[in-house]
């Protein structure tokens, strides 16, 4: 297995420095058509100096960053035992020292990303859709293909090339759009600089050139990277659940859902175990995954077992030819891996509408509400910032305490900070009720806890929700 | 410099870097017989939650199953035996017989419906079954860190210097009764 992450190390150096060279060339045509014939090396600077910042901030920042655009919310144990669990066996089998960090990410539609700079510095991120679709070993595959991500330092390689993309389509943009108001012309200051000759005119037009080609060389051979990566990462998954028909089942059930990944965008899609934002059926050279469909073939057909030897076998059935996914030193394993039987599923299969109500209580869970059963059988779920010190049931009139983590009166009390008053609040009874003064703009505060409301012109309802304490505030 | 200095300079650059050579695959050996013998110890750790666990599980049940005392009493009895046994082979005979006892037992949940919707007990078979499946993704991974280590001391060119430093193959986990290799079958 090592001698897999050092061999992909070399070839995926290989691609990356064949990325450089269009960065810098780059940057050398673009140094010279705008500062004169000779600062092509000036240019070259830039251009390594504009990577090398974008980089840092990437590698230091990146996961951070992807973590937060996409709302991922932090898991322990207690939340979901079974998805931190199935993540420590991974963790288990891969040998990885440090538990990745796991988040969840609210959304319905089926995905996964891992993030990371090394394996002492990971993130796995599932979305609720995930978790409320697939069973145990489904799940375990999926988190497996994530971690093989991170054990193969897929992410900082993957880091790296997309900052060197994003250089290169800057750095052009920049270029294509100033050259209207540069070039020739803006050599009014300099002494001795070159004239608006033949020379000059030829050095601009190849730099205009490059200017475009580069960025669509540079995507070709970063998804082709990506592609690479993901069919390892599919061998490296299948291997450590030594389960592949897990995974397929998962990306079976993850690529023919239809619901759509709402919090994503251009530049966080590829790192998705399916890409949200590319059509079903697409597989060209510019996709970063490579077609589903493949992907489930290989998976399915690894019938002998599950080691490296016989997910390349099954590739070149597939697709024919080797691919060069898996280097021929870490196919000496293929003594024996052989495939494990299915996990005996423990329990009967679930009602979609449980399935939806567990996972609406876990991101609850997750957001700090505080749940408590009356004895009459109703679950009542407070908000974290519950302004009021007592609750009456809504089915059987019974009072119940607000629990002191999610009351914020009794919290001012206890840290003796004047809380604000609070009107008489049995359910149902006397809410606030706010008149509008005209048909602007109006804002008044909540009489439970004292946020600020706001009324646009356009709102019509009759009553309004507090949005820090959840008090209904009736509008006249 | 001289035709002598010049042959004495690469001879001395030369055993540099075979010196250093040496040296890199010795450390390279070392740190991958230490990583056998962490994966050895990770067994371990998954076995003792194992043995953590089980009281939890009996006592939950014990209120439900009245009539199964004799189950509960095998899994009790097991796992003394697991958590006294020295030597490998006594302990993964033991381990098994713990392993046979705890499947038996799940059988038995299964008319059990009172017991199978209480919180506790769901919870607790979560905990177990992930317990089972770390207990062998342990044994995968010690058996991949000694499939590394002896490929490294088996392939050119660290098998020159292996055997120098008596760096010994490892031993892979076997499965040591034939039975295990079943899962086990139960028949109405």
């Amino acid at each position: 297995m090592w001698e897999l992450i050092a061999a992909n190390k070399r070839k995926s150096l290989i691609i990356f420095i064949a990325m450089g060279i269009c960065l810098l060339t780059l940057g050398y045509c673009v140094g010279m058509a705008w500062l004169g014939p000779d600062a092509g090396f000036f240019g070259v600077l830039i251009a390594f100096g504009v990577w090398v910042v974008l980089s840092l901030i990437s590698y230091f920042a990146g996961d951070s960053i992807l973590l937060y655009t996409s709302n991922a919310q932090a898991v322990t144990h207690d939340i979901h035992p079974q998805l931190f669990n199935i993540v420590e066996e991974m963790k288990i089998a891969a040998s990885l020292p440090v538990m990745p960090r796991i988040y969840i990410i609210d959304d319905p539609s089926p995905n996964a990303f891992a993030t990371g700079r090394d394996p002492q510095h990971s993130s796995i991120a599932v979305t609720s859709g995930l978790l409320s679709g697939l069973n145990r070993d489904e799940l375990q595959g999926v988190v497996a293909h994530e971690m093989s991500h991170i054990l193969n330092r897929d992410i900082s390689y993957l880091t790296f090339a997309g900052v060197m993309l994003g250089s290169i389509a800057m750095i052009s943009q920049i270029f294509l759009r100033g050259s209207r108001f540069g070039g020739c012309s803006s050599r009014r200051y300099r002494s001795g600089g070159s004239g608006c000759g033949q020379a000059q005119l030829i050095i601009f037009i190849i730099a205009i050139v490059f200017a475009i080609l580069a960025p669509i060389l540079a995507r070709i051979f970063y998804f082709a990277l990506s592609r690479k990566r993901e069919y390892l990462a599919d061998a490296s998954g299948a291997r450590l659940t030594r389960y592949p028909s897990g995974l397929a089942s998962a990306l079976e059930k993850i690529g023919f859902s239809n619901i759509k990944l709402s919090s994503t965008n251009n530049i966080t899609a590829p790192m998705y175990i399916v890409n949200p934002l590319q059509a079903d059926g697409y597989s060209g050279i510019f996709s970063t995954h490579p077609p589903i469909q493949d992907r489930i073939k290989i998976l399915r057909g690894m019938a002998g077992g599950a080691s490296y030897l016989d997910y390349s076998k099954a590739f070149s059935a597939v697709k024919g030819g080797s691919g060069g996914i898996i280097p021929s030193a870490a196919l000496s394993d293929s003594a024996s891996v052989p495939i494990r039987d299915a996990g005996v599923e423990k329990e009967a299969p679930k009602d979609p509408k449980d399935k939806t109500r567990e996972t609406i209580d876990l991101l609850r869970a997750v957001n700090n509400y505080a749940f408590l059963t009356c004895a009459c059988g109703l679950k009542i779920k407070f908000p974290k910032n519950f302004a009021q010190n007592e609750f009456i049931c809504p089915r059987c009139g019974r009072k119940h305490e607000v629990p002191s983590s999610n009351n914020v009166l009794a919290a001012a009390v206890a840290s003796a900070i004047p809380a604000k008053p609070v009107t008489a609040t049995a359910y149902g009874v006397s809410p606030q009720v706010y008149a509008r003064k005209n048909v602007g703009w109006e804002s008044f505060n909540c009489s439970g806890c004292g946020a600020l409301l706001q009324l646009s012109p356009a709102f019509i309802g009759t009553s309004l929700a507090c949005h820090s304490c959840g008090k209904e505030i009736k509008i006249r | 410099m001289t035709m002598m200095g010049l042959i004495l300079l690469v001879l001395v650059v030369f055993l540099l870097f075979v010196l250093s050579s040496v040296a890199s695959i010795y450390n390279i050996l070392v740190g991958l017989r230490n990583q056998v013998k962490n994966a050895w110890a990770q067994i371990d750790v998954q076995l003792k939650r194992r043995h953590d666990l089980i009281p939890n599980l009996v006592e939950t049940a014990k209120g439900y199953v009245k009539h199964e005392r004799e189950t509960l009493e095998n899994i009790t009895k097991a796992r003394s035996a697991a958590m006294g046994a020295q030597g490998v082979a006594d302990r993964s005979k033991a381990e098994g017989s713990l392993s046979d006892a705890m499947s038996k037992f799940f059988v038995v949940v299964e008319n059990y419906p009172d017991l199978k919707a209480n919180q506790n007990f769901l919870a607790l078979q979560e905990e177990l079954t992930s317990t089972e499946n770390k207990i062998s993704f342990a044994r995968q991974a010690y058996n991949d860190q000694v499939l590394g280590y002896n490929n490294k001391i088996q392939m050119f060119p660290s098998n020159i210097f292996a055997g120098m430093f008596n760096f010994r193959q490892e031993q892979f986990f076997q499965v040591e009764n034939a039975d295990e290799r079943q899962a086990p079958k139960v028949s109405f």
